[in-house]
């Protein structure tokens, strides 16, 4: 998988002390090409394959293969999971998927952008976090959100 | 046609407990491209406070897997897989899953409506542990679409 930002995970954890509303999270790039789908197919057991026939995916009215949407919710989390610096932050995690993201048979394959921002501080430590994701400008998760806690 | 209002609420157990390696969870973190250690090394992984290396936060998806297949193979409620698309997806976490865990799952048709030509249906899955304590729940919309392509992956 292409990640075309420089993701580091010696990301110092981040604090609720140091977080605020409108605090915004490191945004990434994610670029997906066949080869990852077909990948996520086998590591996720989501074998649908509107995910890598082409044939199917516009014999049931697809413009072309899409990615899983649990593909797109993945990426999405490590934007996330790169912010706080540990996976078990993450209390609650949920995304809308608006759109399928298409993915073509090419080298270039689709770049999903992520970026995510704190709209809500609660206690107990708790930071909601919405989060974006587009395909050239145009939403493809709508109503996503994490819920992290931070030390 | 339409799927068969008379399933709201069945539930579909698999029989065998999941058993999580860490070879499944880095193979899962692999596929979503995410080289975080704690997903990886031990010692990252209990630097971080964790008893061993813990799965993503979209791993829960593959302990439903078997319980999806359940409810696509049930003839009396008549889902079309092949129409379906993901419209939603959410998690609730007690705790991350970890290597090493022994996790039952069982999943619920929760809701079914329809809105034109689409219907939709809410399957949830809830993961315990060999304790019986709550790991994580995971909510799934699918739409089975009338039209194609609007909406959902």
């Amino acid at each position: 998988m292409g990640t075309e930002s420089v993701t580091s995970n010696a990301t110092p954890a981040v604090r609720y002390a140091d977080v605020e509303v409108g605090t915004e999270l490191p945004p990434q790039d994610f670029v997906l090409r066949r080869g990852d789908l077909v990948r996520y197919a086998g590591a996720s057991g989501d074998f649908n394959p509107i995910h890598w026939s082409e044939r199917v995916a516009t014999g049931v009215g697809l413009p072309n293969v899409i990615a899983h949407g649990m593909l797109t919710m993945g990426v999405a989390g490590r934007v996330v999971t790169d912010w706080t610096g540990d996976p078990g932050s993450v209390t609650s995690y949920e995304v809308r998927f608006a759109q399928p993201v298409v993915v073509p048979d090419d080298d270039e394959g689709t770049t999903v952008s992520i970026s995510g921002k704190v709209t809500e501080k609660r206690d107990g430590n708790e930071v909601v976090v919405a989060l974006t994701a587009t395909v050239e400008g145009r939403k493809v998760l709508t109503r996503s959100s994490a819920v992290v806690r931070l030390p | 046609m339409g799927m068969n209002r008379d399933c709201l609420g069945r539930q579909y157990a698999p029989t065998e407990p999941y058993v999580v390696t860490r070879r499944k969870i880095v193979e899962f973190a692999d596929a979503i491209g995410d080289t975080n250690p704690i997903y990886r090394d031990v010692t990252a992984a209990t630097a971080a406070g964790h008893k061993d290396v813990v799965a993503p936060p979209t791993f829960p998806i593959v302990l439903g897997a078997e319980g999806l297949d359940m409810v696509t193979a049930d003839d009396e409620l008549g889902l079309d897989f092949t129409a379906v698309v993901h419209g939603s997806q959410a998690f609730s976490y007690t705790r991350p899953v970890a290597t090493g865990d022994v996790l039952n799952s069982v999943t619920t048709i929760a809701e079914i409506k329809a809105l034109g030509a689409t219907e939709m249906i809410t399957l949830d899955t809830t993961v315990t542990d060999e304790d019986g304590a709550h790991v994580v729940t995971a909510s799934s919309m699918l739409v089975v679409r009338g039209d194609a392509g609007e909406k959902g992956q």
